[in-house]
C-alpha cells in the first residue's frame, strides 16, 4: 500500500503589476481583476509530491480554497500527475484570513481523512504570510515542518527532510502524519501533453451544470448520468461547501477572521529632496566634498 | 470597571545564546507601545543555558524576562517552544505579543496564534497604537495595536487590526525597527518558568545541523555600497568592493546581481533579502524595483548611479547620478581619496 498525501494549492492574483485599484472599499482584493496564477511555491509542494510519488508510491489529493474559478489550478495539477482534486468553494468562505482559511482547510482534510502527509508551498505572492502551512498543522494537532527542500526517506512511520534555516540547514526526522511547508528548492516539472489531453476535460458539478444550461439542456437525468461518467473517467473535481465539510459558519470567511483590515494605501514614492549630481569630474568632488562636510562619510 | 490591560510581550530569539538583532529592535519598539499604553515590557527568553542573555534584554529595555529553560528547547523544533508560549500565554495574558519575521519567528507565531485563536499579521514594517472604527460590525476599539504591513508583492500598505481576543500578536521584518543602545544601568526581574513539555511536543527530532555565519551582516553597516545587474560581470563587482573599501563600508547587491552568481545571498538587500538603514547606501546599476526598495528606501541618503535617466530608484534617492557607473565610481573613489 502506497502513501495518501495531500497537497494544498492557491490561485493567486499574479501580484507583479498591480495598483490600489484592485482593492474593495472593506480591503479585501478585487481578484477578477488580476491574473490569476497557480502559487509559485504550491506549485513546488506538488512537485515534491509528484516525486515521492515516484519514489515510494502515492495517491496525490491536491485540493484548493477558492472561487468556482479556482478550478483551473486543480486542472494544472492533473496535468503535472495529481491523481484526484478538490475543490472547496463557498461564499461563506470569501473574506476570509489565515486563520479562517487553515480552519477550513483542515475540515476538509479531515473530511478526506487518513492521509499520511499534507505539503503546502511555503508562502503565497498576495499575502507573503507563511501562516497557512503552519496553522493547519495545529488545527489538524500535527507535527509540522517548515521550509523544507527535500525528503530524505520515508516509511510508515517517519519522514526525514531536509528544511532550510537561518544560515543554513538542518535535517530533522518526524512522525506521520505530518505537514510540511515547502519552498523554492526543485524545478516543478510542466504539464505533461498526454496528461492534458487525458483530462482537459475535468470538470467540477457547477462547470458540469453551466455547460448543460448554455447547452439549453434540462434533463435532469442526464447530468446525473453524465457526472457518473466523468466520475469514472477520473474526470470529476470534486466540489464541497462549507456545510459539506463539516464547517461551523461562525469559523469561516470574515466572520471567522479575527484580523480585519483597517486602510489600505498605494506605495507612493517619496519625493525626497533630489539633486542631480553631473557624472563629470567636478560633480562627483562637489558631491563627496558636501559627504564628508555633512560627516555622511570620512 | 474596565478589566486590567495586559502587557506588551516579546519573543526573544537566540541561537547558542546569541539574541537575534531583530528580538532587541522589538524590545526597543515593545518599550515604546508599553509607555504608550501604560503597562510593562516583558520577554519570553526560551532555551537551555541561556540565562546569561536576560542582562542584554532588560538592558535594552525589558521590565522582565520570563526565562524558560528546558533541554527540549534547544536546539529550537517548533512544538516545545510553541507549548511553552501558549502555557504562558494562558497564564498572564498579554496585550501584544511581537515575534521577528525570521525563520523560526514565521513558523512559530501562527502555531501559536492558532492555538490561542489569536489573529496574526505577519511581516509587520511599523507598529503603532491607535483607535479602530469596525465600520462593517458597527464596533468601536480603543488602543488597538495598527499592525502595517506591505502586502500584494510590496504594492500597498495595510493596517491591519486583531478584533478578537488579546493577544495581539505580530511578526515583524527585521531591520525595520530602531535599535536604541542599550542603558546598563537598568535594572529588570528575572522570572525563571519550568515548561510542561510532553513526548507529544517531542516527536520531530534534530538529525544533523549545518549553519553558518553570513558572510556580511549589513543590517549592522553604516554605509552601503550595492551592486546590481548593471554591474555587467562577476569581475567587475571588484569595483563595487573597491568604492566600499574605499570609504569604509559594505557591499549589498540586489537580487539579480545575487542570481547571476557574482556575489552570495547574505549581501541580497530587499524583500528577500535584508532591509537595511545606513546612514548612507549607493545603488550602483540597480533599477529599483519595488521589491529591492523595500530594502532600503529608509536609508538616511540614498545615491543612484543608472544609465538610464528613468529608473525607478531615482524616485526615493536624494542624489542621482545619471551616467554609466563604470566611470562614475574610479572618479568617486579619486574624489574621496583626494579629501581625506
Ligand atoms: C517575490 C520577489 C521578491 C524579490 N525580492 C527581491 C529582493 O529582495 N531584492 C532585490 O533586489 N530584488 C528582488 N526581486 C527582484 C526585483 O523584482 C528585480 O528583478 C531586481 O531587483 C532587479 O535587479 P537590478 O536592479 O540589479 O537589475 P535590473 O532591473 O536589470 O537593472 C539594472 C540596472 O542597471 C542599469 N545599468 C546598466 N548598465 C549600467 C552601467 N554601466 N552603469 C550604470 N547603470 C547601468 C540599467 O539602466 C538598469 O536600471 C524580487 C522579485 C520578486 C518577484
Amino acid at each position: 500500500m502506497g502513501y495518501t498525501i495531500l497537497v494544498f494549492v492557491k490561485q493567486v492574483p499574479d501580484t507583479q503589476n498591480i495598483t490600489g485599484e484592485a482593492m474593495k472599499p472593506d480591503g479585501t482584493v478585487n481578484r477578477a481583476a488580476l491574473p490569476a496564477i497557480f502559487n509559485p511555491e504550491d506549485l513546488n509542494a506538488l512537485e515534491l509530491g509528484l516525486q515521492l510519488k515516484e519514489r515510494f508510491g502515492a495517491k496525490l489529493i491536491v485540493g484548493t480554497m477558492g472561487p468556482p474559478n479556482a478550478a483551473e489550478v486543480l486542472r494544472e495539477s492533473l496535468y503535472r500527475g495529481a491523481d484526484s482534486t478538490i475543490l472547496l468553494t463557498d461564499r461563506a468562505f470569501a473574506g476570509a484570513d489565515t486563520l479562517a482559511t487553515s480552519y477550513a482547510l483542515s475540515k476538509c482534510a479531515e473530511k478526506i481523512g487518513n492521509f499520511d502527509l499534507i505539503l503546502c508551498g511555503r508562502q503565497a505572492i498576495d499575502g507573503d504570510t507563511a501562516q497557512v502551512g503552519p496553522q493547519l498543522a495545529e488545527k489538524l494537532a500535527l507535527p509540522q515542518i517548515a521550509y523544507v527542500e527535500d525528503v530524505e526517506s520515508l516509511s510508515k512511520k517517519k519522514i526525514r527532510a531536509r528544511r532550510s534555516i537561518e544560515g543554513g540547514y538542518e535535517v530533522v526526522e518526524g512522525p506521520l502524519p505530518c505537514l510540511l511547508t515547502v519552498v523554492e528548492a526543485n524545478e516543478p516539472r510542466p504539464a505533461n501533453a498526454k496528461n492534458i489531453m487525458r483530462r482537459k476535460k475535468s470538470m467540477t458539478r457547477s462547470e458540469l451544470r453551466k455547460a448543460h444550461a448554455d447547452a439549453n439542456y434540462t434533463d435532469a437525468e442526464m447530468l446525473v448520468d453524465e457526472e457518473e461518467k466523468l466520475k469514472a473517467k477520473g474526470l470529476w473535481i470534486e466540489e464541497l461547501s462549507a456545510a459539506d465539510v463539516g464547517a461551523e459558519e461562525s469559523r469561516i470567511g470574515l466572520k471567522g477572521s479575527p484580523t480585519k483590515v483597517k486602510q489600505i494605501e498605494s506605495v507612493v514614492l517619496r519625493g525626497a529632496d533630489f539633486k542631480r549630481i553631473d557624472p563629470s569630474e567636478d560633480g562627483i568632488n562637489a558631491l563627496m566634498h558636501e559627504l564628508i562636510e555633512d560627516h555622511t562619510l570620512g | 470597571m474596565a478589566e486590567k490591560r495586559g502587557n506588551v510581550w516579546i519573543f526573544i530569539e537566540q541561537e547558542g545564546g546569541k539574541i537575534a538583532n531583530v528580538s532587541l529592535e522589538l524590545v526597543c519598539k515593545g518599550r515604546e507601545l508599553a509607555n504608550r499604553l501604560g503597562v510593562k515590557t516583558e520577554a519570553l527568553l526560551l532555551g537551555n543555558g541561556v540565562a546569561d542573555a536576560t542582562e542584554t534584554v532588560i538592558h535594552h529595555g525589558c521590565d522582565k524576562v520570563f526565562l524558560v529553560e528546558d533541554e527540549a528547547l534547544e536546539p529550537f523544533t517548533v512544538l516545545p517552544y510553541a507549548k511553552s508560549i501558549v502555557d504562558l500565554v494562558k497564564k498572564h495574558k498579554p496585550n501584544i505579543l511581537l515575534f521577528g519575521a525570521t525563520n523560526k519567528g514565521r513558523e512559530l507565531g501562527p502555531r501559536v496564534a492558532s492555538e490561542l485563536l489569536c489573529g496574526l499579521t505577519a511581516d509587520c514594517t511599523d507598529l503603532k497604537i491607535d483607535d479602530f472604527d469596525d465600520k462593517i460590525n458597527k464596533k468601536s476599539y480603543k488602543d488597538k495595536l495598527m499592525q502595517i504591513r506591505p502586502a500584494f508583492g510590496g504594492n500597498i500598505i495595510a493596517t491591519i487590526v486583531n478584533t478578537w481576543e488579546d493577544p495581539q500578536i505580530v511578526t515583524v521584518r527585521p531591520g525595520v525597527m530602531k535599535l536604541a543602545p542599550p542603558d546598563k544601568s537598568r535594572k529588570g526581574e528575572v522570572e525563571k518558568v519550568a515548561p510542561e513539555i510532553t513526548d507529544t511536543e517531542k516527536v520531530v527530532k534534530v538529525i544533523e545541523r549545518i549553519r553558518k555565519e553570513k558572510d556580511v551582516d549589513l543590517q549592522a553597516s553604516q554605509i552601503i555600497v550595492a551592486g546590481g545587474y548593471g554591474v555587467g560581470s562577476k569581475d567587475n563587482f571588484k569595483l563595487i568592493e573597491g568604492l566600499a573599501k574605499a570609504i569604509g563600508g559594505d557591499v549589498g547587491a540586489s537580487r539579480a546581481a545575487v542570481d547571476a552568481g557574482w556575489i552570495s545571498h547574505d549581501h541580497q538587500v530587499g524583500q528577500t533579502g535584508v532591509t537595511v538603514r545606513p546612514k548612507l547606501y549607493i545603488a550602483c546599476g540597480i533599477s529599483g524595483s519595488i521589491q529591492h526598495r523595500a530594502g532600503m528606501s529608509e536609508s538616511g541618503k540614498i545615491i543612484a548611479i543608472n544609465t538610464d535617466p528613468e529608473a525607478p530608484i531615482f524616485s526615493c534617492a536624494h542624489y542621482g547620478i545619471v551616467g554609466d557607473l563604470n566611470e562614475v565610481i574610479p572618479k568617486m573613489i579619486k574624489a574621496f581619496k583626494a579629501k581625506v
